[in-house]
């Protein structure tokens, strides 16, 4: 729906007339590469996923376990001045982000002060009471943040989600500019496209600086569940581009309250774990007992100062949909400033009027379980069948809190090749900000995620969506 | 009360275990309603001890052995002088806001006979506290207490179905049952001295706290029936058993394990002793 609508990222409201004024370029390259050459690269770049094992875990789908993200040759674009207004939003968002979590498990002043309900954030499952009181070095709690944000005309960014538990994606960032590189060189010389190629060692810089005081030249490590998690291809891809070891948690051994990793020449003290499996799974002596993907005695060397983990523990109560929708409240409280990066109108379901509007409006709102992800447990009325929306006043009605619902946006379109030539495909967008020690970084660009059917707004990996490179231009006119 | 406690926990190993680590919530604070005299952890092996907190204010250690041991025996020995309070807990040294208690865990999740309790509860009226007292005279009631029928992970509602179960299934159903009514309610490990001359028991007792406007959080033990008095001591508490577990451990090696727990609480003879 709304296709006709939307805003398109290349050609504005023109209706592929004339481009936006500093995209002319791609315009140009659009309309004179040969039909058949776009074909052509679109393949050799499918191989080269394929050979590369970019692949990625769909639960829930027996047919295809394991299969690689479609990737769309057009890329998305952002001007200069976009780019600057998004990322100074998104500093001031993640800023925000961390002063809250820093908060919520310290003094807890927002919510004595009644900005935000204080039930919504301590009876939440997200709120990781282990962590109370605990604070990591330098106060940076959420390394990482994976912020979704869709457009939806010339001026109108809105976030969509703060995933400030382990966002993943940054690795099809990374690859995709690299197939852009090899297949369309000719675009880098008539666009001054930004490198995002300084990602991985950003990270590990960013790692390194919140490492425990006391640790000179620090150790990190990545910590992922395995070869059976959906995005084990980026953990072993960031790990090996950071030049940091990639472990599972029985290469890991916490003695004295410190974590040593077992290598042939003996153990070795590490200092920060970039951790890529959830809060439940770190410590069974803490969390769940029957997790063996963790490491026993983890958070006993988390919580006495001798280890950093990123993201910290806990993080996910910045990163809820019931939370979320306080998001503009919480930024105002914490830097004094009006948010600059707007959320998506929100209907929290456990108010009674908005829970009334929901439920009369459920075939034109997007309803979302506060605790899912993914896109799953997720209502999208204006696509649902008559049962499914039933099914879902049904479970409203029932537990009204677990639920928020919002309206069906106009997201933006790019032109994408589909099996009839280019045509709009619904597009968002996951930039990722990055907080060490000293501040807030943001590599220009990130990974957007294209809705590959026809009217669809469903960008969502795990349920079928794409990828495309996502241009940002430096400012003014590179010399070719 | 001034009460010796010797809580001993002995680990026997089919094969030398090669490396453990453990959390223990095995130490009591000092609040109004308890002064800690003297509190030790004595460990059988060559093991070290490195004391913490947790996010729920509980002290902490953990311990690590890291050479072979057949066997393993924590012994935790103290003296405590609990005060009857009449189950009222104040003065605790770092307390979480009671908004927090009110989350539904896997042992503590109610099906549809603890919600229907919750209810009854609730159509009899009166004050909150009315309410507490009753839960914990309910469930004294209509539970036998039974070793052996229940273990750790089993939920409040599969020990409510079977009408039996040890001081842990008492407190985490009245836990459930709390929670339903809305009542901030956590789990608490600790002794107890029993008056009636048993200074020998086979494990450590668990009870519960319920969050009462006013009166802040009231100590109510399902098992016995009554509020916690002057023959309680607190040691740890959490959401529910796995949060205020004295013991939590991983090992490697060991093969097979058997567990000996022996506490004894005895009233101290000497007044004088320092």
């Amino acid at each position: 729906m709304a296709a006709k609508a939307a805003f398109d990222e290349l050609w504005g409201a023109s209706r592929g007339k004339a481009a936006r004024p500093g995209l002319e370029a791609l315009a140009t390259w659009l309309g004179d590469t040969p039909p058949g050459e776009f074909d052509r690269r679109q393949q050799a770049a499918e191989t080269a996923f394929r050979t590369l094992g970019i692949t990625f875990n769909v639960y829930g789908d027996d047919e295809a376990a394991e299969r690689i993200i479609p990737f769309d040759i057009v890329p998305r674009i952002f001007t200069d001045r976009e780019w600057a207004r998004l990322s100074a939003g998104l500093e001031q968002r993640v800023r925000a982000i961390n002063a809250f979590i820093e908060d919520v498990y310290g003094p807890r002043r927002i919510l004595a002060d009644g900005v935000v309900p204080a039930d919504i954030v301590l009876g939440n499952p997200q709120f990781c009471v282990a962590v109370a009181g605990a604070r990591p070095p330098h106060g940076v709690y959420a390394h990482i943040c994976g912020i979704d944000l869709v457009r939806t005309g010339p001026e109108d960014f809105h976030v969509l989600e703060d995933n400030a538990r382990t966002p993943s994606g940054v690795s099809y960032m990374l690859e995709n500019r690299e197939a852009m590189l090899r297949l369309c060189p000719e675009l880098f010389d008539i666009l001054p496209v930004r490198p995002v190629d300084s990602y991985p060692e950003l990270l590990r810089d960013t790692l390194h600086s919140v490492a425990p005081p006391g640790a000179r030249d620090p150790r990190g490590v990545l910590l992922t569940p395995g070869h059976y998690n959906s995005a084990f291809y980026e953990h072993s891809f960031l790990a090996d581009n950071m030049g940091i070891e990639l472990v599972e948690g029985s290469d890991l051994e916490v003695d004295d309250d410190i974590v040593w990793m077992r290598t042939i020449e003996g153990r070795v003290r590490v200092d920060v774990i970039y951790r890529r499996i959830d809060d439940d799974f770190l410590d069974p002596l803490v969390f769940r007992r029957d997790s063996m993907l963790g490491v026993p005695g983890l958070m006993a060397a988390y919580l006495a100062g001798n280890v950093t983990l990123a993201n910290a523990p806990g993080t996910g109560i910045a990163d809820d949909k019931a939370i979320y929708s306080y998001m503009p409240e919480i930024v105002r409280y914490y830097t004094g400033e009006e948010v600059k990066l707007p959320n998506v109108e929100t209907w929290r379901c456990r108010e009674p009027e908005a829970l009334r509007y929901t439920l009369d409006n459920l075939d034109k709102l997007v309803v979302k379980l506060v605790d899912g992800s993914g896109g799953y447990g997720m209502l999208v009325g204006p696509t649902a069948s008559k049962n499914e929306i039933e099914r879902f006043r049904a479970a409203l009605e029932a537990e009204p809190h677990r639920y928020i619902a919002q309206p069906t946006l106009a997201l933006s379109t790019v032109p994408t090749l589909t099996d009839s030539g280019l045509a709009p495909r619904h597009v968002d967008f996951r930039p990722f900000v990055l907080t060490g020690a000293d501040g807030v970084t943001i590599v220009p660009g990130g990974l957007t995620r294209v809705a590959l059917r026809e009217g669809s707004l469903v960008v969502n990996s795990s349920q079928g969506g794409g990828t495309k490179d996502s241009f940002v231009l430096a400012p003014g006119k590179e010399p070719a | 009360m001034r009460l010796n406690v010797r809580y001993s926990t002995q680990y026997l190993y089919s094969t030398p275990a090669r490396r453990i680590i453990q959390l223990l919530r095995v130490t009591p604070q000092s609040f109004a309603g308890q002064t800690v005299l003297d509190w030790r952890i004595d460990v059988d092996c060559d093991a070290r001890l490195r004391e913490g907190c947790d996010g729920y204010g509980n002290v902490t250690h953990m311990l690590y052995v890291d050479a072979p041991v057949p066997s393993l025996r924590v012994t935790v020995t103290g003296c405590v002088m609990p005060e009857d309070a009449a189950g009222l807990v104040q003065g605790l040294p770092s307390d979480l806001p009671p908004g927090v208690f009110v989350r539904v865990t896997s042992l503590t999740r109610a099906g549809l006979p603890l919600r229907e309790l919750a209810q009854a509860l609730e159509q009899q009226g009166g004050t909150r506290l009315e309410k507490l007292h009753r839960l914990t005279g309910l469930i004294h009631m209509r539970m036998n207490f039974d070793t052996g029928t229940t273990d750790v992970d089993t939920p409040a509602e599969e020990a409510f179905a079977a009408g039996h179960g040890v001081c842990q299934d008492f407190a985490h159903i009245f836990i459930a049952v709390a929670r339903c009514l809305g009542i901030p309610a956590r789990y608490v490990s600790g002794h107890l001295y029993r008056r009636d001359g048993a200074v020998v028991q086979e494990a450590a007792h668990a009870w519960a706290e319920a969050w009462v406007e006013d009166l802040g959080w009231v100590a109510f033990d399902p098992t016995n029936g009554i509020c916690a008095d002057d023959t309680y001591i607190r040691v740890a508490c959490g959401l529910d058993y796995r949060d205020a577990a004295p013991f939590a451990g991983a090992r490697s090696g060991g093969g097979s394990e058997t567990l000996a727990v022996e506490v004894q609480v005895r009233q101290a003879q000497s007044q004088t002793q320092s």
